[in-house]
C-alpha cells in the first residue's frame, strides 16, 4: 500500500510546493522531477499488485486491482510525458507575452492538482471520495482553461465550470441512491466501499440501482463528453493551453469512464438485466457517429482533435455496454491506446499551432518542409488515431467490431460507416497540413517530440504485441468486469 | 399516508421537504438578484435546521458538523460574497425580465411531478416519506437547472448552481442520514472550492466582457468563428 499512499503524496506536495515557490526559474524541470517520482511510484505499485493480485488497504479506503493499477501506470505515464513536453512550450507562451509568472505558478499548481485528483479517483474504495475527485478534478483545470484571459478562454472556461458541475452533481444523486440502496442490506460508514457494495452486489435493491445508474451515467458521462453533454468538451480543448488538452483528452476522459464501469458492475451484479449496457451502448454510439460527423465542419485544429476524443469515448463507452469478455477486453486495450494516442497528437498539435502561429486549420500549411519531425509527427497520429493498421488502435477497434458482429451484428454497420466518416474527416483536413508548399517566413520553433515518438512507438508495439503482463492485466480486469475471460 | 399517524421527526421532516420545495419555486421566479441571493439564504437554513433536527433525533455527532459547515458555507459565505458582487457591480437595481413566467412556472410544476414519476418504483420497498423526501430533492436539483436556464445575470447562474448542490444534500441528509464523514468533507472543499472559483470567474467575466451577462459569452460557435 506504501506506494499509492506515495503516489498520493507526490501530487500533494507538488500542489503546495508550485503554489509557494512556483515563480522561480527552471520550474518546468521541477514538474517533470516530481511527475516522474509519480511515475516510479505507481509502477512500484504495479509490481506489488503483479505479485500478489488485488491490494485493499488496511482501512479499506483505498482498492488496487487489476482494473485500476494499469491506469494508475497510464495516468502516471502520461502526466510525465506531457510535462516533458509543457516545460518548453509554456517557456515559448510566456516569452511570446501570453503569460505571466503569476499565472504559470497557477498552472503547475493546478497540473499537480489535477494529477492529485486523477490517482484520488482511481486509487479510491469509495464511491462517495470517487465523486469528490472527479469534481475535484474539474475545479483544478477550470482556471486552466481560462489561462490565457481572453474572452474566448473565460467563456470554454464558464462552460466547462456551469455544464461539468451541473452534471457531476447528477453523478452525486446516483451516488446518494447508491448509498440508499446499501443502507438497507449493511451498516453506515462501511456502505459505500465498493469492494463491500461488490461483494453483496446481489442483495441490492434492483428497482433503486436501475435509477441511480441513469444519474450516474449522465453525471459522468458529462465528462466522458458523451453527446449530447459534450458541449463543454471541444471549448475547453480549444482554449485552454496545450498540456492541458493532452492530460484532459487522455486522462480525465478515462477517468470518468472508469468510474461509470465501475458502477456498472455494482449495477449488473444487482439486476441482472442489460438496461445498463444498453443505456451505454445507445449513448456510446451517439457519441461515436455525432463525433465522426462534426470532424468535417471543423476550423480550429484542436476543435478537430476533441471531436475525435469525442468519437473514440463514444466507441469505448459502446465496448463496455456490449459487455461480454470480448467487447470489455477491446475497450480496456482502446482506453490505453487512444490516451496514448490522443496525448501524443495534442503535443504535435502544440508544436504546430505554435510554427503556424495560429490554430486555424487553413492557415496551418507546409508543416513537413518547416519542420519535419512536426510533419511527420502530426501524419503518424493521424495515421494511428484514425485506426490503420499496424498501430494500436486498430487492434482495439477491430475487436469491437468483431464482438459487435457476434452480439449485436446490425450495429456493425453503423459501426463500420463511423470509422469510415471518421477518417474521412481526419484526413481532408491533415493532408493539406502536412503536406504542401511552406508558407513564407513560416520558422522552425523549439520543439521536445521525445514523448511523441515515445507514445507512438508504444501504440505501435501494442498493435503489434501486448506484452505478457499486460495482457495478464487485461484478462484479468476482463474476468472481473465480464465475468468470462477473453484468452 | 396520513401525516397525523407518523412520529413527530417524519412530520417535521416532511414540512422541511415542502418548505425547501418553496423556496426553489420562489427562487425561480425572481427576478431581483438580491432577493433570489435571500430565498437561497433561507433554503440553505432550512437545510442547516433539517440537519441539526437530524443529528438530534438520531443522535449522530458527525450530522451536527455538517449542519456547522452548511450554515457556514450555504447561509453566510456564499450569500455574502453574491450580494457583495451585486452591490459591486451595481446590479441590485436591475429587474432582470424573465421570459415567459408562466411558462417557466408551470415547467417548473411539470418537473416536480416528473421527480415523483422517475422516483416512483422505489416506493415498493421503502415508505411513502421517503419517496416524497427524494422526490423533492430530485424537483429542487432539476428545478435548480430550470433556474439556470431562463436567467441570464452569471449570479442567478451560481445561485442555480449552488441551489442544485442543496438539493443533493437534503437528499443525503433525508434518505441516507448524511452521508459518511469523509464523502461529507469532501463534498464540502469541494463548495467552498467552487464558491471562490465563481467569485475569480465573476471578475474575469466583468473585465472581459463588461457585465455578468452571460448571454453575451457567445464568442465560441461550432463553425466558422
Amino acid at each position: 500500500m506504501i506506494p499509492a499512499y506515495l503516489l498520493l503524496s507526490i501530487a500533494f506536495v507538488g500542489i503546495v510546493f508550485f503554489a509557494v515557490s512556483g515563480h522561480k526559474a527552471e520550474i518546468g524541470k521541477i514538474n517533470v522531477w516530481f511527475n516522474a517520482g509519480s511515475l516510479i511510484a505507481s509502477i512500484w505499485l504495479a509490481i506489488n499488485v503483479l505479485n500478489n493480485g488485488t491490494i485493499l488497504s488496511a482501512d479499506k479506503a483505498f482498492l488496487i486491482d487489476s482494473f485500476n493499477v494499469y491506469l494508475i501506470v497510464l495516468t502516471a505515464f502520461i502526466g510525465l510525458t506531457t510535462s516533458i513536453f509543457s516545460n518548453p512550450y509554456m517557456e515559448h507562451e510566456k516569452d511570446l507575452g501570453k503569460l505571466t509568472a503569476k499565472r504559470l505558478k497557477l498552472y503547475y499548481s493546478m497540473y499537480q492538482g489535477f494529477m492529485l485528483a486523477m490517482y484520488l479517483v482511481l486509487t479510491t474504495n469509495n464511491m462517495g471520495v470517487m465523486w469528490v475527485g472527479m469534481e475535484a478534478a474539474t475545479l483544478a483545470t477550470v482556471l486552466l482553461v481560462s489561462l490565457y484571459r481572453t474572452p474566448e478562454s473565460i467563456e470554454a472556461a464558464w462552460k466547462y465550470f456551469i455544464l461539468c458541475g451541473v452534471g457531476i452533481a447528477q453523478a452525486l444523486f446516483g451516488t446518494i441512491l447508491l448509498y440508499y440502496a446499501a443502507m438497507q442490506i449493511g451498516d453506515g460508514e462501511n456502505a459505500l466501499l465498493w469492494s463491500e457494495l461488490f461483494k453483496n452486489a446481489s442483495q441490492l435493491n434492483p428497482e433503486v440501482l436501475e435509477i441511480a445508474f441513469v444519474f450516474l451515467l449522465i453525471g459522468y458521462g458529462t465528462k466522458i463528453g458523451l453527446v449530447p453533454l459534450h458541449n463543454w468538451l471541444p471549448d475547453a480543448h480549444s482554449e485552454g493551453p496545450t498540456p492541458m488538452s493532452a492530460v484532459l483528452s487522455g486522462l480525465l476522459l478515462n477517468d470518468a469512464l472508469y468510474a461509470v464501469v465501475r458502477n456498472k458492475m455494482l449495477v449488473d451484479g444487482a439486476t441482472h438485466s442489460d438496461m445498463a449496457g444498453h443505456l451505454m451502448m445507445g449513448f456510446g454510439l451517439l457519441s461515436f457517429l455525432v463525433g465522426a460527423l462534426f470532424l468535417h465542419r471543423q476550423k480550429d485544429i484542436k476543435r478537430l482533435f476533441s471531436y475525435s476524443s469525442i468519437e473514440h469515448m463514444g466507441l469505448m463507452t459502446f465496448a463496455f455496454g456490449i459487455g461480454g469478455s470480448l467487447a470489455t477486453f477491446a475497450a480496456l486495450l482502446h482506453m490505453m491506446v487512444h490516451s496514448l494516442t490522443k496525448s501524443a497528437i495534442f503535443v504535435t498539435v502544440g508544436h504546430a499551432t505554435q510554427v503556424a502561429g495560429t490554430q486555424r486549420m487553413d492557415k496551418i500549411r507546409g508543416l513537413i518542409k518547416t519542420q519535419p519531425k512536426i510533419g511527420w509527427g502530426l501524419l503518424i497520429g493521424t495515421i494511428s488515431i484514425a485506426g490503420f493498421p499496424p498501430f494500436g488502435v486498430f487492434t482495439s477497434e477491430f475487436l469491437v467490431l468483431l464482438a459487435t458482429m457476434h452480439s449485436y451484428p446490425w450495429l456493425t454497420l453503423p459501426l463500420l460507416l463511423g470509422i469510415g466518416i471518421a477518417f474521412a474527416g481526419l484526413f481532408r483536413h491533415i493532408q493539406p497540413m502536412v503536406y504542401g508548399a511552406k508558407p513564407e517566413g513560416q520558422q522552425a520553433v523549439k520543439a521536445n517530440l521525445l514523448p511523441v515518438m515515445i507514445h507512438l512507438a508504444l501504440v505501435l508495439w501494442l498493435g503489434l504485441a501486448i506484452p505478457s503482463f499486460l495482457a495478464h492485466w487485461f484478462s484479468q480486469a476482463t474476468v472481473l468486469i465480464a465475468g468470462g475471460s477473453p484468452l | 399516508m396520513n401525516i397525523e399517524s407518523q412520529d413527530l421527526y417524519t412530520q417535521i421532516i416532511l414540512s422541511m421537504a415542502a418548505l425547501v420545495g418553496l423556496t426553489s419555486f420562489l427562487m425561480l421566479g425572481q427576478g431581483r438578484l438580491l432577493r433570489l441571493i435571500f430565498v437561497f439564504a433561507v433554503q440553505g437554513f432550512l437545510l442547516t435546521l433539517t440537519t441539526a433536527l437530524a443529528a438530534y433525533s438520531l443522535d449522530n455527532h458527525h450530522l451536527y458538523i455538517s449542519a456547522v459547515l452548511t450554515l457556514a458555507l450555504k447561509v453566510i459565505f456564499i450569500p455574502w460574497m453574491l450580494r457583495r458582487e451585486v452591490l459591486n457591480s451595481n446590479l441590485h437595481r436591475d429587474v432582470e425580465a424573465l421570459g415567459n413566467q408562466t411558462a417557466i412556472m408551470l415547467g417548473g410544476a411539470s418537473l416536480m411531478v416528473f421527480s415523483y414519476y422517475v422516483l416512483h418504483p422505489i416506493v415498493q420497498t421503502t415508505s411513502p416519506v421517503m419517496l416524497n423526501a427524494l422526490a423533492v430533492s430530485l424537483s429542487v436539483v432539476l428545478l435548480g437547472m430550470l433556474l439556470m436556464i431562463s436567467h441570464k445575470q452569471a449570479i442567478a447562474h451560481v445561485v442555480g448552481f449552488m441551489s442544485i448542490e442543496n438539493g443533493l444534500f437534503f437528499a443525503a441528509i433525508v434518505a441516507t442520514k448524511g452521508m459518511p464523514m469523509v464523502v461529507e468533507l469532501g463534498i464540502a472543499f469541494d463548495v467552498l472550492v467552487a464558491a471562490v472559483l465563481f467569485g475569480i470567474f465573476f471578475f474575469h467575466i466583468r473585465t472581459s466582457i463588461d457585465s455578468l451577462d452571460v448571454d453575451l459569452l457567445n464568442k465560441l460557435h461550432e463553425v466558422d468563428k
